[in-house]
């Protein structure tokens, strides 16, 4: 049976020697309450994304002056605070690395984060960006609990401190044993861990805006037409009463 | 269609009515269909405002640069340039530049915000070939001019403010793009700096 | 403006056209909600086609800059977004309809005698659609275009003897590569919306030859001179309807069924609205989350699902243990399809006069396919696996059971007319 499913669900696969990276599902993930309608959010997301995260990371369909325009930050300002590498404020949301000098670094590229919203999911971004934690196996020291084997120092430990993974003595079934019950930071960040986790709401909810930055116009729009619709079924129905009239 | 007993007003009104909400909800939908034709934002991004150093020009030298894909000039006029202005007048097609080829700022004799540089698109606006610059040797092709533009597709000329002289094919003088000093060595070319 | 239609009139039939077809056509005059999704079908393809030409204008053709040119298209052509997401909607839209229409069809006996080239070219507009929807999905060249057409692909390769070359020259290459995706270009916006409305084209003349069905399954055409004069309805159809037959039961279907039919796109339009502006993936249904990544020919997503328009298909593929007879299987679903009008030997057309077995079958059949659709959004687990299977039979016991009970089937007398 297992032998059927793998040779049909997935018969191109078996072409390829395959790198599957996938996020372990068996991690539950925390709620993120992303709102695209708190600029101040969004503007310190943007801040913590072009200082932690671009460095490698780039966002490569989306642009300076449009990210400023639906943040609300003034041009100049944005232009002064968020642009590290002098393109135009026009320009696309890009690095300088290139695809060489990552896969020396890394082992691999790192992806474009544009629509990494899209692919995971804001509850999953939230929980990966609070999951890092110590593990010296590793070859950046750090692991995820929600990306095993991540492929990525803990860029943000600066302002979350050393995070480890912290366990519970619990008595299961007339014994104890240490239950894993969540990431601890030592203290060392410049953030307090209520601080971190907004820092990380924030981070999160400019990736969600990323994903889709059309978001809110599209929304805007589409209570006009359904309004729109309205009327128009309205005088449908009156107009098929009407006519129907003649057959009843 | 029907001959059955019914009332024609309210039939005709709620036909025309639903008919003018559909047309209405006909415009809508084309709203997408054209607004996507306007430049993208990749278009846009290519087309800003460019910024000109000007500080390096020489009298009588013309700094070429690309604005939206088309050439820009910017030119460092000589004090017998400005001089040649004046005498030149009754020779052209519109010598007070009435014609709206140029931002409010720029509707003067010398046709710039400062008398001694010269901003315009390098385009003629007879068919859309870019005019040489002639600092000297203009007289070959205008009588008593000494320095301007030369057509070289259809023999157009313009003077060194770029207007047109008369007995050419070009019909209008040629086009000043809106700009404006940042600094007195550099020039924004694509914006009026709100001094429109 | 008389002048100006007689004028045309004398060198093209236009008025002519437009009563046979629309102000003199009779429709019967109990058609229900079943009956909307034919013009909503039309409706989704114009939009298709309208979007389609428009996105063209700022996609690009090529595996190094599809996945870009989709994102420039959603973020800097104004109202890119809405464009494109009327397309990806409309994909789904469309087989809703269609499934919808198809449905209606079988409720009510429409491919019967003597509907059955009807039917024949209504299921080859659907699998066009299907070959139309597949090449579009791998034009966004994210990681579901580019591995689910890997594996759709692949499935030629089950063929015997030719399989592997047959495959290898649907590629162009030995992987999908900017090749593959320069004929799906081609084959999606040229070749198949042309064969698409061709078909559509005669779909309609088949349907106006022999005449719309209806929800009681009767004829409104009856013998010359049966019908007492007072009995007749008091609209004009055209003498090529009435020099054979007196219609009974009808109106005509301009003014009458388009004003109807109004209300009916506008209820459609709220729904597809909706997911336009509110939820364009649908939750993942519509637009697939890993498709947000670009393809990449190294890394399979953990789990590869076809878009669910394909997905009952797909699971009675994935149901059967042998990779050629699942082929085999999954296109005998469509062809069974194909010939139903010569399966079903049954005389009454509407389900509402035919017997309880016929009601459960159809019911059963249709719950196999919903549960089918469903199951093959699913990972293939053992237990999802033997549900596929469970289901997979009971949507072919639908075929072979109709042909033997529908040669003597205990059925309700139908009534010599449309009574409502």
């Amino acid at each position: 049976m297992k032998q059927f499913i793998k040779n049909t669900l997935l018969v191109a696969a078996s072409l390829w020697s395959v790198a599957t990276l996938a996020a372990d599902p068996t991690v539950p993930l925390d709620k993120a309450n992303v709102d695209l309608h708190d600029k101040a959010s969004l503007q310190r997301g943007a801040q913590l994304f072009m200082n932690y995260c671009l460095g490698c990371h780039s966002m490569q369909y989306q642009r300076y002056n449009r990210t400023f325009k639906d943040l609300e930050i003034p041009e100049e300002l944005g232009v002064e605070n968020l642009q590290f590498t002098g393109e135009k404020v026009g320009d696309l949301v890009t690095n300088a690395m290139t695809a060489e000098d990552a896969g020396n670094w890394f082992g691999t590229t790192a992806p474009d984060l544009t629509l990494v919203s899209r692919v995971r999911g804001a509850d999953w971004i939230y929980t990966y960006l609070r999951s890092f934690y110590v593990d010296e196996s590793r070859p950046f020291g750090v692991n995820n609990a929600v990306f095993p084997a991540v492929g990525m120092p803990h860029a943000l430990q600066e302002l979350q401190g050393v995070p480890r993974k912290t366990t519970e003595q619990r008595m299961i079934d007339g014994e104890m044993q240490d239950v894993y019950v969540g990431i601890k930071a030592d203290g060392s960040g410049m953030l307090t861990e209520a601080e971190y986790d907004q820092a990380a709401l924030d981070l999160t909810n400019f990736l969600v805006y990323t994903g889709e930055p059309m978001m809110l116009q599209q929304k805007r729009i589409g209570w006009y037409v359904f309004g729109f619709l309205l009327v128009f079924l309205i005088f449908a129905i009156l107009l098929k009463r009407e006519f129907f009239k003649d057959v009843k | 269609m029907s001959n059955a007993p019914v009332d024609k007003g309210r039939r005709r009104f709620l036909t025309v009515a639903t008919s003018v909400v559909g047309a209405a909800g006909a415009v809508g939908v084309a709203v997408p269909f054209i607004a996507s034709w306007n430049p993208s934002e990749k278009a846009k991004n290519a087309g800003a405002p460019v910024e000109v150093n000007i500080g390096k020009a020489e009298p009588g030298q013309l700094v070429r640069v690309e604005w939206r894909g088309q050439p820009v000039w910017v030119v460092r006029r000589t004090p017998e340039m400005l001089a040649s202005l004046e005498a030149v007048n009754d020779q052209l097609r519109d010598p007070n530049s009435d014609e709206p080829q140029q931002p409010e700022y720029a509707k003067n004799l010398h046709r710039s915000r400062k008398e001694e540089f010269f901003v315009a698109v390098g385009i003629c606006t007879h068919l859309g070939c870019s005019p040489q610059f002639l600092d000297q040797g203009m007289g070959e092709y205008v009588e008593g001019a000494e320095t301007g533009f030369f057509c070289p597709c259809h023999g157009s000329v313009f003077d060194i403010a770029g207007r047109v002289f008369q007995g050419v094919p070009a019909p209008y003088n040629l086009v000043v793009p809106p700009h404006y000093y940042i600094s007195d060595t550099t020039i924004l070319i694509g914006e009026d700096g709100g001094q429109a | 403006m008389k002048k100006l239609i007689a004028w045309f009139d004398e060198r093209i039939p236009m008025t002519k056209t437009w009563n046979i077809h629309l102000a003199q056509y009779p429709a019967p005059k109990n058609f229900n909600f079943w009956y909307i999704f034919g013009v909503l079908a039309t409706l989704v393809l114009v939009n298709q086609i309208l979007t389609g030409i428009w996105l063209t204008m700022n996609y690009v053709p090529s595996a190094e800059g599809a996945f870009a040119s989709v994102e420039f298209i959603m973020r800097d052509i104004e109202y890119g977004w809405l464009l494109r997401y009327m397309h990806s909607t409309g994909a789904s839209a469309f087989f809703v309809v269609v499934y919808l229409h198809m449905f209606r069809g079988m409720m009510y006996g429409s491919y019967q005698k003597p509907r059955e080239l009807l039917w024949v070219f209504g299921m080859l507009i659907f699998l066009v659609l299907m070959a139309e929807a597949f090449m579009g999905y791998l034009l966004p060249w994210g990681q579901m275009s580019y591995w689910g057409a890997q594996v759709i692909i692949s499935l030629f390769g089950a063929i015997p003897i030719i399989g592997d070359d047959l495959t290898l020259w649907i590629r162009g290459d030995y992987v999908i590569s900017g090749a593959t995706l320069n004929r799906f270009f081609a084959l999606h916006v040229i070749a198949l919306p042309l064969v698409l409305v061709i078909l559509v084209f005669l779909h309609i003349i088949a349907l106006h030859e022999v005449g719309s069905n209806n929800p009681e399954g009767v004829s409104i055409k009856k013998p010359k001179g049966s019908v007492p004069e007072s009995e007749k309805p008091k609209f004009t159809f055209h003498e090529r309807f009435t020099k054979k037959y007196d219609i009974v039961d009808a109106f005509p279907f301009f003014p009458y069924y388009i004003v109807k039919d109004l209300v009916g796109v506008a209820i459609f339009l709220f729904f597809f609205c909706y997911v336009i502006f509110f939820a364009p993936a649908m939750g993942g249904l519509f637009l697939e989350p890993p498709n947000f990544e670009a393809a990449n020919p190294l890394k399979t997503p953990a789990h590869i699902a076809p878009v669910w328009y394909f997905t009952p298909f797909y699971a009675i593929l994935r149901a059967v243990p042998d990779k050629l007879f699942g082929v085999i299987l999954m296109f005998g679903a469509i062809v069974a399809l194909f010939v139903l009008p010569w399966l079903d030997r049954g005389k009454v057309r509407s389900i509402r006069y035919r017997s309880t077995i016929h009601k459960v079958n159809l019911t059963v059949f249709a719950i196999s396919f919903i549960a089918l659709g469903y199951l093959g959004l699913k990972p293939a687990t053992e237990v999802y696996t033997m549900f596929a299977r469970i289901f997979t039979f009971l949507y072919f016991a639908f075929f072979v059971v109709l042909f033997f009970y529908s040669k003597n089937e205990n059925t309700k007398p139908v009534p010599e007319r449309i009574t409502k």
